[in-house]
Parts: structure tokens; sequence; C-alpha cells
């Protein structure tokens, strides 16, 4: 892991929520989640402008084998996207945490990060259900 | 209380962890989906080669005076056409002309053959045997005791060389040498046979004998940049080359003809065979439906069981298979039409999720060997 993950914040979902200025944030998918997912081949993002909820769909993200759903882990506005994850999805295998983020969001709730998992807990989250 | 399935297990599966595999429940058995990355596999067997643990399929002997005669009414291609030695891709099907299974059938002696089926199909086919049995026939059901190691690509035969004592120059395509020995490892059947598009062989031998036999092979192979692959290359590998997987392209719903292998469907076999009328029938009436590849030209992935759509949006089909094909970069699937809409350049729509997306019929297979 990189020294910046430490002030990331973490779903179950293993996404990934990054604060940028005011209640701006970078949401992404953890390295464990991009190991498990194999090679990414196409990320469906949602829109800028559209509102996304926590813990509910936002989009999809598929590997070579499987479709998985993205889900949010806060709610907000849409205010940017990767683009370069159409051309290039596999930037989300090479670099999990920097170039291959998925979404900037505006939070209509900022309380929300309180409740996601910091790195110690995501770690402890992620080797629980290892066992 | 939980209920806990057993999952089953090749007589390779100790050796998966040495070399990273990522092991999933495939059909209740516990297979290696990817030992690196289902990319870098796919490429290497496309590039150089591959090593694939496929013990799970099933084995089936067939002996006896009338081993012949049965199989003929057994399956549907023309099993009377085999040589000793040689092989042959086939189907049985039901009498409606669905599709119980598709395998190989090896002529090991005049009255002695084995079939090698699917690993998810392996009671059910040995029960449809069983009961379609007809005349003085042994059947014997040794997948447990068999393991299968297939090597594929365009430096799999260099590879095998280096260590087997049977000129593999003389094993032509769908025949097999009985009894090789590779590097002091005897009695392994080496076929030139495969399941990616590529050359290659697929070895069968004891159970007991396999994990030495995977680990010789990959020593020898390693400076040609042979490596371990997964059942997901396996899988991207196939579907390029346009090969059936039975529960997907064939079913019990899925006749052969219109999963566009009827080149192993000989209605013109003299005596009866399981399927033939219906069959038959299909061929003199024409298929409704028939099995297309097609390119998803918007953006979005076919996968197995999405919707296919006429241009007006009337249901004309479903994707079979589908997939990012990582040899020609490309969303593909196979899919299977209403005949109306099978033609080479038709423009369809493919419901991924709630959006539909552009998709063109085109030729198959993706991907031909140059």
């Amino acid at each position: 892991m990189t020294a910046t993950t430490a002030n990331l914040r973490y779903s179950k979902e293993h996404e990934w929520v990054l604060q940028l200025e005011g209640n701006r944030v970078r949401i992404g998918i953890t390295d464990y989640a991009q190991k498990s997912l194999g090679d990414i081949v196409f990320v469906e993002n949602p829109e800028v402008g559209d509102e996304v909820t926590a813990n509910e769909s936002m989009g999809t993200i598929e590997s070579v084998k499987a479709v998985s759903e993205l889900f949010s882990p806060v709610s907000g506005a849409v205010i940017s996207i990767n683009e370069e994850l159409e051309d290039a999805p596999e930037t989300i295998n090479e670099q999990p945490y920097d170039k291959g983020w998925l979404v900037e969001v505006e939070l209509s709730n900022p309380e929300e990060l309180e409740g996601l998992l910091n790195e110690e807990e995501y770690e402890a989250f992620i080797n629980e259900g290892e066992e | 209380m939980s209920i806990k399935t057993t999952l089953q297990r090749t007589p390779l599966f100790a050796t998966y962890e040495k070399y990273g595999a990522k092991v999933i429940d495939f059909g209740g058995w516990e297979l290696p989906v990817q030992f690196s990355s289902i990319l870098e596999e796919h490429e290497a067997v496309r590039k150089e080669a591959g090593l694939f643990d496929v013990s799970h399929m099933g084995e089936v002997l067939v002996e006896g005076k009338d081993a012949e005669r049965y199989l003929n009414y057994l399956l549907t291609n023309d099993v009377t056409k085999l040589k000793v030695n040689q092989a042959q891709y086939t189907v049985m099907c039901y009498p409606d002309g669905g599709t119980v299974d598709d395998l190989i059938v090896y002529k090991l002696e005049n009255e002695k053959f084995l079939l090698v089926i699917n690993a998810s199909n392996i009671v059910k086919d040995y029960d449809w045997m069983t009961q379609h049995v007809r005349g003085e026939v042994k059947l014997q059901n040794i997948s447990k005791d068999v393991a299968q190691i297939a090597i594929q690509g365009p430096k799999a035969e260099a590879i095998l060389q280096k260590v087997a004592d049977t000129d593999l120059e003389d094993i032509g395509f769908f025949h097999f040498a009985p009894n090789v020995n590779v590097d002091g490892i005897t009695e392994i059947l080496v076929s030139r046979t495969g399941y990616t598009g590529e050359d290659g062989f697929e070895l069968y031998l004891a159970a007991d004998k396999g994990e030495a036999l995977w680990n010789k092979l990959l020593d020898a192979g390693k400076v040609d940049g042979l490596r371990p692959c997964g059942l997901g290359a396996r899988d991207t590998l196939r579907f390029e080359a346009r090969l059936a997987l039975y529960g997907q392209e064939l079913t019990s719903n899925i006749s052969p003809l219109e999963a566009g292998i009827g080149f192993v469907v000989k209605t013109n076999k003299e005596r009866d065979f399981i399927g033939k009328e219906a069959l038959t029938k299909q061929k003199e009436e024409g298929l409704k439906r028939k099995l297309v590849g097609i390119e998803v030209t918007g953006r979005g992935i076919p996968r197995h069981g999405y919707k296919v759509l006429s241009p007006s949006g009337e249901e004309v089909g479903y994707i079979t298979s589908g997939t990012q094909s990582p040899s020609l970069k490309k969303s593909l699937g196979l899919a299977l039409l209403s005949v109306e809409y099978a033609e080479v350049g038709t423009e369809l729509k493919v419901e991924v999720r709630k959006k539909k997306v552009d998709a063109v019929v085109i030729k198959t297979p993706f991907y031909k060997r140059g």
C-alpha cells in the first residue's frame, strides 16, 4: 500500500473515499477489490450530475469473467468522472488508489464519512472475510 | 446450522497453491480460475504455450463385442469412421434433438473406446449411457482414476517433445498415441486435441501420476514461456475459437444443429441413433434458431443470458457466452437467434442491464490461428 492510503475511508463493499477540498470526495475501489476482480475490462460509471446514494448501485465494473456492481459509499452529486477508464479500465488494476479512481462526488451528507472504516478497521474486515 | 457441500478436487489440487492459483467453486469443483491473470494466461497460449489441469473432466470406458454398434446408436457422429488411435468430436442427444453432452470418443482398440465427457455431466451422462446399453457392452466410469493435463499453444509440441519418447509429429489432429513415456512417467495417452483454438495436446494418465507430469512439463517449458493457466483463460480461448461450452451453447434445449456443429450429426448413418428422427426433421424443415457471433459496437459487454433484440425492440434471442475478447480487443458474444436475424451484417441490440446497446452479427470463429 502506498503511504497515502492511511487517510482514506473504506466501505465494506471495498471502495475507498478520499476527502478533497470542502465536501468533495474522490471514490475508487481498493487493492483487495481489484485483485479479487482480476483483469478489469469495462467500467460503467455514473454521469456527471447524477445523484448517487450511499450503499446503492452507482455503476458496474466488469472483469474478463464477471460483472460486479459498484456501490456508492456516500451520497451526493457526481461532479467528475475518470474518463480515462473508458479506454484504459486496466488502470484500476495497475493503480487502484491513484490513476484508477472512479468518480468525484459533492457530498450531500458529509456525516456519512464517519460511518466508513479507517484503514486499520478495513484491513481487519478483509482478514475476517479471508478466514 | 450451516450446510456445507464438499467440493470435489482434482489430483493436482495440492499444486495449485504453489503456483499462486485463485481457486473457485466451478460447478461443484474446486478449480483454479487463474494463476496470475486471465489476460496474461490467454496471451501465453496464443503466443507461446499454456498448461491446464483439466482432470475434472469425466472418462468412461466402453468395451465389448457390441461397443461400436452401441456407440453409433448413442452418439450422433459416425463412430465406424474411426480407426484405432483416432479420436472424434461428437454429441449424445435426447430423442427430441436436445443435447445430453458433447464429448470426444477415443478408439483404443476395435472393441474398446474411451469417452471424455464434461465434469458437470458425469452422473447424468453415465446414467443415460447405462440406460441405453444395447448388446454386449461393458461400461466403466473411470473419471476419478484419470488425470488430464492439456498443453496448448504454438510452442506446445516443441515443449512436449523435449520430454516425450514418441515422435509427436506423427500424431495428427484428432489422433493419439496410446502409451507415451514422458521422462520416466509411463502409460500416458497423448492426443492432438484441445479447447483453445491453438495447436496442442491433451494428456491422459493415472491420477496419481498427474502431479509429477504437471511439474515436469512446467519445468521443461519454462524457458519457452509455458505458464500454468486456469479455467478463466480456457473459457476466453475456447470462446474466441467458437468451441461450444455445455450449459451455454449446448443444452438439453439446444440441438447440435442449432449450435452450428452439424458436422457431428450424421443423419445418413444407416442404423437408428438417439435423436435421429428429430435431427433429420430439423435438417429437412430448416432451423428456427441459429448460433451466431455478434460484436457489440456500443458500450457494453454481452454476457450469458442477456437478451438480444431486433432494431425495433422485439426479442429475437439471447447471448450464450460473451466477453471482452482478449485477442481481438472487442466486445464479442455468441448468440442463439431466430434465423431471420442470423445473417452476417444484421444489426441488433443487446440488452445490457437497462440499456439497449448496438450490436452486429459477425463471422465466426472470432479467432483463427495463423
